[in-house]
């Protein structure tokens, strides 16, 4: 299974932004064993990052990889969304990929 | 922040946006640092209001602009506003205008919500560009838009109501445009208006007998005068949004003293001298009576003096006017040729009247006249309501206001004896003079009669006299002094005129 690469982007150290944070890194360790990584993006520090992806809301997280692009908005609070979202998905037979 | 160009009414300060004629019925421009809504229906105007308030920053102000689009990929925006003159590829080139893309993405319909989001990735890159090219003009286009991108509404208009906050602590003037769904009614989808809105324009874009018509109206400003009501406005390409300000102009127009020639002495002398340099004449008459020969005694009577002088046609060709002018020994190919003159031919139908007003107000700051004839203004009646005219009238009054100039206008009464117009009722309070062209029918004798019925801020002859046409154009001869009724139809002789006729044509 190819590694996940997901990006959080957040405005600023807020209590929305860490829970954004500490429920992404729960649902990986629970759902990607040790294959994924995290980049966390601070869009106040850098905006032009945000820029760059064409960012609006925050929380955003994008799973650059494995294929297909998602996106993702809100503090990742319902994790059965995110599961579904990331394409993880255990509820249901399919294969992530 | 770059320099601002302001002026103070009432305690709110001002910044004029550049757009003609919205400055005047805003008095002095939009609140400055606060964030206008300009709500309109799909296809009113918006997104131009938006583009063309930065646009008049840089050419105007050299006040950079960020332009925040919710709708349209700036490659649209780019290449949609070259017809207006407007060169954006340019100017982000130069540092004065920069894009925040929000528009939406080819994989929009993946985004997945978690939980709880702001808009803080927005506010952070509109900040972001405001600071790279130290803006103070913003435009969001348009916010209907990220309603759809984003379903909680709620969330969305707080969103909202924070960056108009930041805006206006950051010291930008926003333009934020949103959609209506009817002309009249809520003004704005999504509730948007309850939170952002200080200050609310409306665009519409309404039919008026079955005609499209236009129409801007500031709702309200907070705490500062604007002027009320509809004002008709036109979009022109190389110019944009123009607004018509119409009862907003000033009434108390400087008038002037100074006199000059109508083109033919007699009707000088009948006027009490010449006449005024900053007046409108209207000359009313019949088909065949000699209004187009009026106008072109008129036009060359200018150009002897040495003035520049315009001529707007509306009902018939150049070569038609060419040929008519040298049959009375005037030519205006000659006059064109050497500058003074300048014909501009146009069917009425090929435009709305918006569009006309428009393309007049452009000649008359290009090519600067001394001197406005039109012919015939009836010709134009035809193509709007009663309503949309008389704007169009009153519009046209203004430009000669305001560039001073001597205008003589035309209008064709539809009887061939007698004379009602509906035309002369709606402008005549308008026109600074009126003279009479009429046929008056006379011992089984088809003749014409000529007066000045109203000559204003001065004195003029009461006199009917008679006038004939010929090769050398139009001689204006004796009073019909003794016979009645001429210009009612049915021409009576009798030795004294009766001065009750002359009450009832003033009525008209």
């Amino acid at each position: 299974m190819d590694k996940f690469q997901l990006k959080l982007y957040i405005s600023g150290k807020t209590p929305r932004s860490e829970n954004a944070i500490r429920n992404l890194r729960h649902i990986c360790e629970e759902n990607l064993n040790t294959q994924y990584e995290i980049e966390i993006i601070d869009i106040i520090e850098h905006p032009e990052l945000a820029e760059d992806e064409r960012i609006l809301a925050t929380p955003t997280l994008i799973k650059a990889l494995p294929p297909p692009l998602r996106r993702l908005i809100g503090d990742l609070s319902e994790t059965e969304k995110v599961l579904v979202g990331l394409d993880i998905c255990p509820y249901q037979p399919k294969s992530p990929t | 922040m770059s320099m601002t160009n302001t002026s103070l009414i009432n305690s709110v300060e001002k910044l004029t946006t550049g757009i003609p004629g919205f400055d005047l019925i805003a008095a002095g421009g939009l609140p400055i640092h606060r964030t206008t809504l300009v709500a309109g229906t799909a296809g009113s105007g918006k997104s131009v209001f938006a583009a063309q308030f930065l646009a008049e920053g840089i050419k105007s102000h050299n006040e950079a602009g960020v332009f925040v689009t919710f709708e349209e990929p700036p490659e649209d925006i780019r290449r949609n506003m070259v017809s207006l003159g407007w060169n954006i590829s340019q100017w982000e080139a130069e540092g004065k205008w920069v894009f925040v893309d929000a528009s939406p993405h080819y994989d929009d319909d993946e985004l997945v919500v978690t939980g709880t989001y702001d808009l803080g990735a927005l506010l952070a890159r509109l900040q972001y560009a405001i600071g790279k090219v130290n803006a103070s003009r913003v435009a969001i286009d348009s916010v209907g838009a990220i309603f759809s991108q984003f379903q909680e509404t709620r969330i969305i208009r707080l969103e909202l109501l924070r960056i108009a906050t930041i805006m206006k602590q950051m010291q930008v003037t926003t333009v934020m445009t949103t959609e209506r769904e009817q002309e009249y009614g809520n003004i704005a989808r999504f509730g948007v208006e309850e939170f952002v809105a200080d200050n609310v324009v409306i665009l519409r874009n309404g039919l008026d007998e079955q005609i499209r018509h236009r129409t801007i109206e500031i709702l309200k400003f907070r705490g500062t005068y604007h002027h009320k009501g509809e004002y008709p406005f036109t979009v022109v390409p190389e110019e944009g949004l123009v607004v018509v300000p119409l009862s907003a102009i000033k009434l108390n127009q400087k008038s002037s003293d100074l006199r000059v020639s109508s083109g033919n002495q007699v009707l000088d002398n009948m006027c009490g001298g010449g006449i005024f340099r900053d007046s409108i004449i209207l000359v009313s008459g019949a088909t065949g009576t000699g209004k187009t020969l009026m106008v072109t005694e008129f036009i060359a009577g200018g150009i002897k003096t040495g003035e520049r002088c315009l001529l707007l046609a509306f009902e018939e060709s150049r070569e038609q006017l060419y040929r008519n002018a040298k049959g009375w020994g005037v030519d205006f190919e000659r006059m064109e040729a050497s500058g003074f003159l300048k014909i501009i031919s146009a069917y009425p139908e090929n435009a709305t009247l918006e569009d006309h007003l428009a393309t007049i107000k452009n000649q008359i700051d290009r090519f600067k006249p001394d001197r406005l004839a039109l012919d015939s203004i009836s010709a134009l009646e035809r193509i709007t309501s009663n309503k949309g005219f008389r704007e169009f009238v009153i519009g046209i009054a203004s430009f000669v206001k305001a560039h001073q100039l001597a205008a003589l206008f035309t209008a064709t009464t539809p009887d061939l004896i007698g004379g009602k117009s509906v035309t002369d009722a709606h402008i005549s309070t308008l026109t600074d003079s009126i003279v009479l062209l009429r046929y008056v029918e006379m011992e089984n004798q088809i003749r014409r009669a000529i007066t000045v019925l109203k000559m204003r801020g001065s004195m003029h002859e009461k006199l009917i006299r008679e006038y004939t046409i010929d090769g050398q154009g139009m001689h204006i001869g004796d009073p019909f002094s003794e016979h009645t009724n001429l210009l009612l139809g049915g021409a009576a002789f009798q030795p004294k005129a009766l001065c009750s006729n002359w009450q009832a044509l003033s009525n008209e």
